[in-house]
């Protein structure tokens, strides 16, 4: 049934909106920009803030343009001198309790607070300022997650996205009156409770209380030690966002410049994620397949199904943190950013001639967690830590512009070679349902000899954002020695943000959902909505991002990880087969129980 | 542990597991041992299947609800307007004296804490203190010190 239209008037300019909408996105039809902090589209009204107020004709007070609906006949003013001066008393309340020491903050002109403050010329402290000293020192306890709560507005909007698109709750508001504030179980560090590092909550702060741990100062001392070989690994989403800091528009597809930028940063080889997202579609694909022979032929009771996939480091801890009883599902194959630094501190090091202890493997990633995953004790399968460095797309971008790199007038070029080939496949690991189409590319032709059947191998029941999403391939024309899967019907699902994956994990749980194989991606969209990427984030950049990397995907002359030669190459000369003893010992990984509450 | 596990099943029986129990539970667990350990609400926010950081949230909240560790008997002095006036700083002087710790503090034999709080509701009969659930009004130094003495031999018996 179609809502009941409104009339109204913002501004005096008259406007027809549907029942329900807020003034806000009124306002937004008109293009009439409101201020806002602690609203975000992706999350439900606090309307906590009130950067927003409107006068509304006949009302007592002013309303939260946010939080309230349009009703007929309404008048409304945005930009009255009553609302101009309370807006301004709110920023400059705000600021009264505000660590504002801008330039040494990592949101320095990126930072929504900033920006207010200086649109309206908050000049002079007017107030006194009541920033509580003891609120000065950071938590940095996490190597992923900065927070210090000296540059916290109690928008929180990071406790509402923690709880409604993660299900993790990690932050809540502590404390009430002067001592509220944004804090953990207990307030015991980040890196003691349930986090799992996602990031989600840094993209969505507003100003420089929740960061990422930077690490760009580490990067260039590597770079600039002579002794150090230092290759760097560019993951799928990165090519697609990295533009937007640089001049691009969103979702512009910029890898070659992104290549380019990279050489003359001094990294001495340029590789990508993407070729190890190859290797995994070999390893996870492989896995699968057996684990389905154990099940249904050998009857095997150990084995697990469904199989759920392991490169999202966030969900890993969600799940080492919330279900620990079932880590048996979850595929053993570790995330192609681990698979590339076991790879290139043992093969590629191989091949070069390099001590693997004078090599640097940096990671450029869209996400936080991968930070952390890095650190993980377990990550050493070179003998020495596999990946040294992870930095987000953000810090990227940063380095680029620190070294008065043009971007936008960079020429492209190619990655380096070994492990820089990769196929369309292990671009599409950057949005949600893409490692399920890799796979399905790979595994089918494997088990039949022929190519999916899907036009164009676009598998298009697993793209696109509804937040799960299941699809049945019946497999028909089996080679022999898969037999025992003729006229099975593969059931396969896909989630991203960890409250749709909780949900999914649950059902599978009781019993009230049965499926072969499961793809989780701890962020909205998959990686491309990481928590490592570009301010600011919303559906409709998430949208132009997936657009980028399944025009990338449609462009590149190889469309499957097992025709990706270099991955051939690497089998042919130093792991045999997939899941073979060696590829056990660098690619594959466990994974531990964590209490859910206590670590 | 093994009690600490009992209580909070027998008051999830008692109150049931809906997030309208939190508060309930919260309270009969302060009842019985004075305050909340991170044991305590990790346990109950895994049996209301809430959030660990939620249940502490709340917890902190409320000014009843402790969660730092508390003295067998906790006393509280109202420190609102109308007992400041009618001399709450001398009852808490003569406290601090007689118990020998400082507002916020607990005795070194776990018996007494000793904290301030807001407006009880007793103005007109200032200074008020709280000892558990028991509101003594009217209080003279004196008086507050030999209500405290009574406690101590509570105890002792
Ligand atoms: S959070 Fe924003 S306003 Fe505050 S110090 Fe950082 S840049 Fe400045
Ligand atoms: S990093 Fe993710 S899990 Fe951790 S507090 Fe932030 S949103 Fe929650
Ligand atoms: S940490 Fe950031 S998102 Fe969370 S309440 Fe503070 S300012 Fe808002
Ligand atoms: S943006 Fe409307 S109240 Fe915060
Ligand atoms: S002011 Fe002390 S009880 Fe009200």
């Amino acid at each position: 049934m179609a809502k009941a239209l409104i009339n109204l008037k913002i501004n005096d300019i008259p406007i027809t909106v549907e029942e329900g909408t807020t003034i806000l996105d009124a306002a937004k039809k008109l293009n009439i920009k409101i201020p806002t902090l602690c609203d975000h589209p992706d999350l439900s009204v606090a309307g906590n803030c009130r950067v927003c107020v409107v006068e509304v004709k006949g009302a007592r007070y002013l309303q939260a343009a946010c939080a309230t609906p349009v009703a007929e006949g309404m008048e409304i003013y945005t930009n009255s001198q009553t609302v101009r001066q309370s807006r301004k008393h709110v920023i400059e309340l705000l600021l009264s309790e505000h660590n504002a020491d801008c330039t040494s903050c990592s949101r320095n002109s990126k930072c929504e607070l900033q920006d207010l403050a200086a649109e309206y010329h908050i000049f002079d402290r007017v107030l006194l300022d009541i920033l509580d000293p003891e609120n000065l020192i950071a938590d940095i306890s996490s190597p992923a997650i900065k927070k210090d709560i000296s540059k916290c507005i109690h928008c929180q909007r990071c406790v509402r996205t923690c709880e409604e698109l993660q299900y993790v709750s990690a932050l809540a508001v502590i404390g009430k009156g002067a001592e509220q504030h944004i804090g953990t179980f207990f307030d015991y560090p980040l890196n003691e409770v349930v986090c799992t590092n996602c990031g989600q909550c840094v993209l969505h702060c507003p100003t420089g209380a929740l960061t990422e741990r930077n690490y760009v100062e580490e990067v260039w001392d590597a770079i600039n030690d002579p002794t150090k070989h230092v290759v760097v690994q560019t993951a799928p989403a990165v090519r697609v966002a990295i533009g937007e800091e640089l001049g691009f528009a969103y979702g512009t597809r910029v890898t070659g410049k992104m290549v380019t930028a990279l050489k003359r940063l001094g990294f001495d080889s340029v590789l990508d994620t993407d070729f190890t997202a190859d290797l995994t579609i070999l390893e996870e694909g492989t896995e699968l397949l057996t684990r389905l022979k154990r099940a249904l032929v050998d009857k095997d009771p150990e084995v697990k199904i469904p199989m759920f996939t392991s490169c999202s480091p966030g969900w890993i801890k969600f799940m080492e943190h919330l279900y620990p009883e079932m880590l048996g599902h979850l595929s053993t194959c570790k995330s192609p950013q681990q698979m590339f630094g076991a790879v290139a501190k043992t093969y590629y090091a191989q091949k070069k001639g390099i001590n693997s202890k004078d090599m640097i493997v940096v990671s450029v990633m869209p996400c936080t967690a991968k930070k952390y995953e890095a650190q993980r004790p377990e990550m050493r399968s070179s003998g020495y830590q596999d990946v040294d460095y992870v930095l987000t797309t953000r810090e990227l971008a940063t380095m680029i512009k620190q070294a008065g790199i043009d971007f936008m007038s960079l020429p492209e070029s190619d990655y380096d070679p070994l492990m820089g080939e990769s196929s369309g496949a292990g671009v599409i690991f950057g949005a949600t349902g893409g490692v399920m189409e890799a796979a399905l590319r790979t595994a089918y032709e494997i088990v039949t000899g022929r190519e999916v059947p899907f036009k164009n191998l676009e598998i298009t029941p697993v793209r696109g954002f509804d937040g799960i999403k299941e699809a049945t391939i019946k497999i028909e024309g089996t080679k022999p020695e898969w037999s025992f899967l003729e006229g099975v019907e593969l059931k396969v699902a896909v989630a991203h943000e960890l409250a749709n994956a909780n949900k999914l994990v649950r059902a599978i749980k009781e019993g009230k959902l049965h499926y072969h194989f499961i793809e989780i991606m701890t962020c909205p969209g998959g990686c491309l909505g990481g928590g490592g990427q570009p301010y600011p984030v919303s559906w409709e950049i998430r949208q132009m991002r997936a657009q980028g990397i399944y025009s990338e995907d449609e462009n590149l002359p190889l469309r499957k990880s097992h025709d990706n030669p270099e991955v051939m190459q690497l089998y042919e000369e130093y792991l045999g087969q997939p899941n073979s003893h060696k590829a056990h010992e660098l690619l594959h990984t466990h994974y531990f129980p964590r209490k859910k509450y206590l670590n | 542990m093994q009690e600490q596990n009992e209580l909070i099943k027998i008051l999830v029986e008692k109150h049931g597991r809906t997030r309208n129990a939190l508060m309930p539970i919260l309270q009969d667990i302060v009842a019985e041992k004075q305050f909340l350990e991170p044991s305590d609400i990790a346990l109950v926010a895994e049996e209301l299947d809430l959030s660990a950081a939620d249940v502490y949230g709340t917890a902190t909240f409320y000014t009843f609800l402790d969660t730092v560790p508390r003295g067998k008997n906790v006393i509280r002095v109202c420190k609102t307007i109308s007992c400041y006036m009618s001399g709450k700083d001398e009852i808490i002087n003569a406290l601090e004296k007689v118990l020998n710790i400082k507002v916020g503090d607990t005795t070194v034999d776990k018996q007494f804490t000793l904290l301030t709080a807001n407006c009880m509701g007793w103005c007109h009969k200032g200074p008020v203190m709280l000892i558990n659930d028991d509101v003594y009004h009217s209080l003279t130094p004196e008086a507050a010190i030999e209500i405290v003495q009574q406690y101590k031999e509570k105890s002792k018996n």
